[in-house]
């Protein structure tokens, strides 16, 4: 059992703890940033008041969660350097242009018509703005492709040789970025960042249902929301299945923890809970059911899944936490099938906007996406340890030779922080959800500046009121 | 012919480097101005002025870091370490900061709270950046691949000193854009703030120019040996130029002029660096070439980058210019 409060564990948890703080934007921009691309496309196609309304609506949240994003993002791109100097030196040439592609591609497409999208309305005309939404959307779902290429190839190194002085150097490119699990983890992220989005918009439509039935834009909200989480949560659950098909093939220490696995089996029983022992190799209180693991996992009754003991112990992951996290993560993926069914049960009967338990239970779903979203992440991150590069280079050698007190400090520093900066970010989230979405929405940008004419002509600043040509 | 990739990368990310510090600074300049800005209407007008910009131009930085990651790893990775206190104050800066561009419009109580934290912010990080610029030019200890100095050491009077100086020098950038980005009172109020904060910088100019080569040999030969002296010479004469022109220029009330002169003293500053520094990334003991990454990376992040790079600037030129001229009480983004 390492020290909890080494030099490297403490470096560990801060990674944890400001990667995690993080991803929950990440996680919500991305979905928002297409859903509002989606609002304003209908809103310039039908002409439909009710569209515009709910863009502006969502596109003040989206401004306060794209700046949370950004800023705790900055100091994810400084950390790999601060506390993990030998990593970034090793893997500098693989992941590097990666990331620097992302920088590239993604970073500066979002920031640079971010402004545009939140203030630029009434200066650019519709066309041009319509332009900025969707570039924004575009450039967080770039963003995506190229930080879960990064982060899988950490998983499922491909492409590189390892050069005399310890680099990763690339050989093949194709191999390095379309690397083995690359593909299921962009499709499973993307998806559980569409469903997250949905889920939050549901549980505000849903909220505000419960007030008032008869609000157009919370009907629009949560109409569109339950569609997203009819259509894609089955999906999710197929992919997440091909991806977890794809880690029994290339990381099966992985999937022998999530399972709870320590011994080999042929037809192996599907543990549905239990506490893996790490110490005593054993997964105590199990509930199995006999040969279903086996099934799930190599489709026949009798293949053959091996449990942790086939690794030497310093190579094992940490089952007692991914067992928990995966099952967190199916659990809320299976809740999120009911509501979407239950949804177009209502749809069906005509009820969608007339159920108070169904609008209930999907404001109770409201920030479950999050905990699947985090859940996940732990189970594959935890799951790939003990190394960062998998099988290659150990988290034990990556980190930088930083005094303990500093770590300790920093860490501290962090948590202080962030809890304070983002409670109060969370806050006034709450509070711009809990007020119902109003027929007189209130435009995120003001009446034309005097100063300056706006350049497309007066059509533009009567956007707030004038019906759009058909 | 070959081309030298990593002298290329070195100037990529050189301009990259200079991109954040002449766009953030002016951002970061107006927090640090803001304590002196009092009246409410007008803190709304210089957020405003930046509100549109500020996100671009902080990823100017993210370029920098992940761009150092890309092409210089080992520099990347033996640098950050040696100023983790630094480099984790500012990034703590930077969160407040950056979340108060926001916060600030989300609740009335809570404002004054935010406006400290944009100031407050802005002042650390541009404090921390300059404390790392200097303890980089005083040289960092590296044994094998790397950082092997203790977590106190980017501690000095020389990285207080150029901390200070960036202070000074993004204040001074930030009262310049404002003088010309605004009206009436708070453009005066810029007006006679911006000679004050010119001589400082000028002055700190001038203590960072003759503590630099005492630090190391080095430095002082690459700027007094012959036939270096031939082109380093014109930049302290061209500094003297530029603030002339500059004290002209604030005289007249001239509205545009003082931003670009400010603009053109960071230059100088930088090429000033640039002459004491290079070929090294890291001195005292890397070179560019020692901390480049093997060429196959240098070439595919090279590829994209210059296709990339012209088309950022072009639409970062275009979100500039879709937001130019003065910004009106008002105009912002306020519900």
């Amino acid at each position: 059992m390492p020290d909890l409060f080494d030099a490297l564990m403490l470096a560990r948890f801060q990674f944890a703890f400001v990667i995690t703080f993080h991803i929950v934007f990440p996680a919500f921009s991305i979905g928002l940033a297409s859903y509002l691309a989606v609002l304003e496309g209908l809103w310039l196609w039908t002409g439909r008041d009710v569209y515009l309304r709910v863009f502006r609506y969502w596109l003040k949240i989206f401004a306060l969660v794209f700046g949370m994003g950004v800023v705790s993002g900055v100091v994810l791109s400084y950390q790999i350097g601060t506390n993990w100097g030998p990593y970034a030196d090793r893997t500098g040439p693989i992941l590097g242009p990666l990331m620097g592609y992302e920088v590239l591609t993604a970073f500066f497409l979002e920031a640079g018509f971010l402004g545009v999208m939140l203030f630029g309305m009434n200066r650019v005309g519709r066309g041009l703005h319509f332009f900025a939404t969707t570039m924004v959307a575009v450039g967080t779902l770039i963003s995506a492709f190229w930080i879960l290429s990064a982060n899988s190839w950490m998983q499922t190194p491909a492409g590189y040789e390892i050069a005399p002085n310890g680099q990763f150097v690339p050989v093949d490119w194709w191999a390095a970025v379309f690397n083995p699990s690359f593909p299921y983890r962009l499709a499973h992220m993307v998806l559980a960042a569409y469903l997250t989005t949905a889920l939050v918009v549901g549980a505000v439509g849903a909220w505000h249902l419960l007030r008032d039935r008869e609000n157009a834009a919370a009907r629009t909200m949560f109409s569109m929301a339950m569609w997203m989480a009819a259509l894609v949560a089955p999906v999710q659950i197929v992919v997440g299945d091909f991806h977890g098909l794809n880690t029994l093939k290339h990381q099966p220490a992985k999937i022998a923890a999530m399972e709870g696995h320590f011994e080999t089996h042929r037809g192996a029983p599907l543990i549905l809970f239990g506490l893996p022992d790490m110490e005593a190799e054993t997964t105590r209180y199990a509930i199995e059911i006999p040969k279903l693991g086996s099934l799930i996992l190599t489709h026949e009754w009798d293949g053959e899944l091996k449990g942790l003991k086939e690794w030497p112990r310093q190579d094992r992951p940490n089952a007692t936490i991914v067992f928990w996290s995966f099952r967190i993560m199916v659990g809320i993926g299976v809740l999120m099938v009911m509501l979407g069914l239950w949804s177009l049960f209502g749809r069906w009967r005509s009820t969608l906007y007339a159920t108070p338990w169904l609008h209930r239970f999907a404001v109770a779903m409201g920030p479950s996406g999050f905990i699947a979203v985090i859940a996940g992440w732990v189970t594959t991150e935890v799951g790939r340890q003990p190394w960062t590069v998998y099988g290659l280079m150990r988290t034990s050698e990556s980190v930088s030779p930083i005094a303990t007190p500093a770590v300790a400090t920093s860490l501290a520093t962090f948590a202080v922080v962030y809890f304070a900066v983002f409670g109060a970010g969370v806050f006034y989230l709450l509070r711009l959800m809990r007020r119902p979405p109003s027929v007189d929405e209130p435009a995120p940008t003001p009446a034309p500046d005097v100063a300056k004419p706006a350049l497309a002509g007066g059509a533009v600043g009567r956007l707030a009121t004038e019906e759009p040509a058909p | 012919m070959t081309i030298d990739l990593a002298f290329v990368w070195a100037g990529i990310i050189a301009f990259a480097v200079l991109a954040y510090v002449i766009l953030d600074g002016f951002d970061l300049g107006i927090g640090i101005l803001f304590p002196a800005i009092k009246n409410p209407q007008d803190r709304d007008t210089a957020i405003d002025s930046i509100a549109p910009v500020w996100d671009g131009n902080e990823t100017w930085l993210v370029l920098g870091g992940g761009g150092l990651f890309a092409v210089f790893p080992l520099a990347y990775a033996v640098v950050l370490p040696a100023l983790y206190m630094p480099i984790t104050l500012m990034l703590l800066a930077l969160v407040f900061r950056g979340v108060a561009f926001e916060f600030r419009h989300r609740t009335v109580r809570g404002r004054r709270f935010w406006d400290g934290a944009f100031a407050g912010g802005s002042m650390v990080a541009a404090l921390c950046q300059g404390i790392a610029l200097g303890a980089l030019v005083q040289g960092i200890h590296i044994e094998g691949r790397a950082y092997a100095g203790g977590w106190w050491d980017w501690l000095t009077p020389f990285s207080i000193l150029t901390g200070l100086a960036l202070v000074a020098g993004y204040a001074l950038l930030g009262a310049t854009w404002l003088i010309s980005k605004t009206q009436d009172d708070l453009q005066a109020r810029c007006f006679r703030w911006a000679l004050p904060l010119g001589a400082a910088m000028l002055a700190f100019i001038v203590a960072v120019s003759l503590a630099t080569p005492l630090l190391n040999p080095v430095y002082a030969e690459r700027w007094f040996a012959w036939p270096a002296v031939l082109y380093a010479a014109p930049v302290p004469l061209l500094v003297a130029a530029v603030s002339l022109a500059f004290w002209r220029a604030i005289r007249r009330r001239a509205e545009r002029l003082p931003f670009l002169l400010a603009l053109a003293l960071f230059l100088l500053s930088y090429i000033g660096l640039g002459i004491s520094l290079y070929p090294h990334i890291v001195p005292p003991s890397l070179t560019i070439w020692d901390a480049a990454a093997p060429e196959s990376s240098l070439k595919f992040l090279l590829a994209g980058g210059a296709v990339l790079l012209p088309i950022i600037l072009a639409y970062t030129g275009y979100a500039y210019w879709v937001f130019r001229g003065k910004v009106t009480p008002g105009s912002g983004y306020h519900h």
